[in-house]
């Protein structure tokens, strides 16, 4: 076989096979310590085959716990990695206006297409602002939590915004939700400054984050991030061959409608007197300091309004209505003292167009959502 | 439970140290019981009770009859083989109680033994059917349809799931959840190619004497037992009978590591990367949107099986010859060549030629001695598209698959043909250095894509799957 003559030509002796499994063990030792002291995971993030042989994606990467095959898309911790994916790191053309959404699930897409998502919604209008096209972007994620939302609002700043959209529900706000999502959890170092900067109400040492000791961050102990930020690039040629960055099943199971006799929400078993301090609304606060001279816009997302058992204590399966009354009325009281452009949408869209969840919408529910959105935001800046 | 890094790395330890203590008289005796343990311990776990006991103890006393039946009426049975046949059963008895053993301590099995009573029914069932078999005319007829028989229950959805079922009902298990994955039976594909070789050498007097250490050593020998290659009998019996000559292990471990970890490389970080949503299969040929992806993933596809395949085969060949048994070679270079037969030449080598020596030379022989004999035309087309359908049918019973072998069968035909009305200018084009580099280049452009475009119905489980993928690649759809 032609395949294999080389062999014939190596050594063989037990000198030479122990010279080589030296060698290569002490390269490898040698390459692990070097990438442990270099720790270059977030520069290797960067590195990205998106928009340039493969199209940038529309949102960001999630993996929905289908097959990652069947949905072209994974879940990563690494923001630049994220980001160098997403169609909004490509350069900005001078005559667009970039507005960045901001927010949960239901900014994302769960169970939509690409072009049945909000920011493709506002898309399709061909807004312009001062003769300037606007261009939408989802940077949607789909956790609840503010903290993510804080995390994603700051790395993107450097895309240049002319404006942003944060949408925010109730679920997002609980301070035991903010270190939930490993996004979160696993970037710490880009959390302890807006910590510091912004005296949030987090421990910068919560042990609910991630900190690779000097073992962990060799390529052994990377060898999983290493992987993903593979599989992030060898998913682009499915995506671009399909467009499809998430599984959708043929039957999404609809929502829950009737609920037990149940007051509970969050760590409360029953109903309580809410302040400020039991929301993370230094969070929001940090997140609208960030965007500084960039104008932007807190949304209070619509969401799914029971009329079945027991909805005279419940709006839905999330949230009770004592505490979603008491969040309202502190957003739009915090709003007003703090002079941040507000918008309350919660119960903006019929029932029947929510689907898996309370704040998951349809296309058409999506649609709906946008067009209240063009019509209070954008009537008076074509 | 398939060729694993894990399962490599203990073939490994195992070479080491059979190289290292194990005395030169008893090394045939180590891959004997090697051999036997391996197909106990890669059998995956099964849904259907006591299957993953009872599929490899198949394999076991399936191979014992086969030797039993392919002896020559010379060949007597040795004490060597008493003794051979007394660690198979004892062996297949033990493993049977470990039923009452804890499972933390059950080991090489992947759940709870049978009874042992049924154990001991099924040796019994077969050394009564081999002893009544033994001098019976159509002996070797019997048991080749018994081996294709099973073949086309494993090989066909249809008759594996109402296999299951039966089997389902039979041990008292819900028969709404039968499926094909219940009779996953591993290494069945490559011992029934070993077996029916055997079986035919046997009756064409090509076979040699094999006792039954060495016969079973050769059906069963771990390393190409769950994915080939398929070797010769006479081939294997050569080396294995040299491994009590003096050895020079470096040499071999050299070697060995050599082919291991080019397998791996290949097998392990390509194959598995381009698995990673780089290549072809069913839900994403259904979601493709424009052309060039799908040549993408087309191509993906056919490197994806290329660096699979012969990755595990370097594996199984390095492993072999840490041990001391050189597997024959399965791939060379198969998407370079230049034309479809050398393709078929150079890709699944041990395949193509088993399916050459058993199905197209008898055929072709069997179609020249006809009389009136057919036109040489028509005997070419036929044994071509016969060869090529019994490798397609063999890879699964379904439709592409016969498909895909016709595809082949006349795609070696229509080669055929081509260069018996074209030798004449490809001969004339050796003093032309650049007409022939060009001839080559558009030769091997057609063959690659002709492979490739093939593929589509390999990967593809289903006919209106395949026909839009095609659509899709050739921007029809």
């Amino acid at each position: 076989m032609r395949d294999w003559k080389w062999i014939d030509n190596l050594p063989k002796s037990w000198a030479f096979l122990l010279r080589v499994v030296v060698k290569a063990l002490l390269l490898f030792g040698l390459c692990n310590l070097i990438f442990a002291w270099l720790y270059p995971m977030q520069f290797l993030g960067n590195l990205s085959l998106y928009g340039t042989l493969f199209p940038a994606r529309d949102r960001l990467p999630f993996y929905d716990g289908n097959d990652p095959s069947q949905s072209n898309s994974i879940s990563l911790n690494n923001l630049p990695a994220l980001f160098a994916s997403h169609d909004v790191s490509q350069s900005k053309p001078g005559d667009e206006f970039r507005v960045l959404l901001i927010g949960d699930s239901n900014t994302w897409g769960w169970y939509l297409d690409n072009d049945e998502t909000l920011s493709a919604q506002l898309n399709h209008a061909d807004l312009t602002v001062n003769g300037r096209d606007v261009v939408f972007y989802n940077l949607g994620y789909p956790v609840m939590s503010l903290t993510k939302d804080l995390l994603i609002l700051d790395y993107a700043m450097q895309y240049d915004p002319d404006m942003i959209i944060w949408l925010v529900s109730l679920a997002s706000f609980p301070p035991e939700e903010q270190l939930v999502p490993p996004l979160v959890r696993n970037n710490q170092a880009r959390l302890s400054p807006l910590i510091e900067q912004y005296n949030l109400n987090i421990n910068p040492e919560d042990e609910a984050f991630v900190q690779p000791d000097f073992w962990q961050r060799t390529i052994v102990g990377q060898r999983r991030e290493l992987a993903d930020l593979l599989r992030l690039q060898t998913y682009g040629i499915g995506w671009s061959a399909t467009g499809i960055d998430q599984f959708i099943p043929e039957n999404i199971p609809l929502r829950q409608s009737d609920f037990e006799t149940d007051y509970s929400w969050s760590i409360y078993p029953e109903s309580v007197e809410l302040s400020e301090n039991e929301l993370a609304f230094d969070v929001l606060s940090a997140g609208i300091q960030i965007a500084g001279d960039t104008p932007i816009i807190i949304v209070n997302e619509p969401m799914f309004i029971s009329d079945g058992q027991n909805s005279d204590i419940r709006f839905n399966s999330f949230y009770p209505i004592w505490a979603y009354e008491q969040y309202r009325d502190l957003l739009s009281q915090t709003s007003i003292d703090n002079g941040w452009q507000y918008l309350d949408l919660w119960d903006s869209i019929a029932p029947q167009e929510f689907t898996d969840s309370p704040v998951h919408l349809t296309a058409h529910g999506t649609e709906e959502l946008a067009n209240r959105l063009i019509n209070t935001i954008f009537e008076n800046e074509e | 439970m398939g060729l694993s890094l894990s399962t490599i790395a203990v073939f490994v330890v195992i070479a080491i140290v059979y190289a290292a203590i194990i005395p030169a008289k008893w090394r045939g005796w180590f891959l004997f019981i090697a051999s036997i343990l391996f197909v106990y311990w890669l059998q995956a776990d099964i849904f259907v009770r006591w299957l993953d006991f009872f599929l490899p103890t198949l394999s076991l006393i399936i191979t014992v009859t086969s030797w039993y039946l392919t002896r020559s009426s010379e060949q007597r049975i040795s004490p060597q083989d008493k003794i051979a046949l007394l660690i198979i059963s004892g062996f297949i008895v033990s493993l049977a109680l470990l039923r009452f053993v804890p499972a933390d301590y059950r080991i090489l099995i992947a759940s709870r033994p049978p009874p042992i009573q049924f154990v001991i029914g099924l040796l019994a069932i077969f050394a009564v059917f081999a002893w009544l078999t033994g001098k019976f005319k159509w002996r070797y007829s019997l048991f080749l349809i018994f081996i294709l028989a099973i073949f086309a229950i494993l090989k066909t959805d249809a008759f594996a799931v109402q296999t299951a079922q039966w089997l389902r009902t039979w041990t008292g298990q819900d028969v709404s959840q039968a499926s094909a994955i219940d009779l996953n039976w591993i290494g069945f594909s490559y011992l029934a190619f070993r077996l029916m070789h055997t079986v035919r050498d046997r009756q064409s007097g090509l076979l040699p004497e094999l006792s039954l250490q060495e016969y079973v050593t050769y059906v069963l020998f771990f390393p190409a037992f769950i994915s080939g290659p398929i070797d010769r009998a006479e081939r294997f019996l050569q080396d294995f009978q040299a491994l009590s000559e003096k050895i020079i292990f470096s040499e071999r471990f050299v070697e060995g590591f050599t082919r291991i970890s080019v397998g791996i490389f290949k097998k392990f970080v390509i194959a598995d990367t381009l698995a990673q949503g780089m290549s072809l299969n069913a839900i994403n040929a259904a979601q493709i949107e424009n052309s060039g992806g799908a040549w993408i993933l087309l191509y993906g596809y056919a490197l994806r099986l290329f660096f699979d395949f012969s990755g595990y085969s370097d594996i199984a060949i390095g492993i072999g010859v840490l041990f001391g048994i050189k597997l024959p070679e399965n791939f060379d270079q198969p998407y370079m060549r230049a034309s479809i037969t050398k393709f078929w030449q150079s890709w699944h080598i041990t395949l193509s030629n088993w399916v050459r020596f058993y199905v197209f030379s008898p055929l072709s022989r069997y179609l020249l001695k006809r009389k009136p004999k057919p036109p040489s035309i028509l005997i070419v087309l036929i044994t071509q598209s016969a060869t090529m359908i019994a490798i397609g049918l063999w890879h699964g019973g379904t439709i592409n698959f016969l498909i895909w072998g016709i595809w082949h069968g006349l795609g070696l035909f229509i080669h055929k043909q081509w260069t018996d009305r074209t030798r004449a200018f490809y001969r004339q084009l050796k003093d032309k250095p650049r007409q022939q580099l060009l001839a080559d280049g558009v030769a091997w452009f057609i063959t690659f894509h002709f492979v490739v475009l093939g593929w589509v119905w390999f990967a593809l489980p289903d006919l209106d799957t395949a026909l839009i993928m095609f659509a899709k690649l050739f921007g029809l759809s």
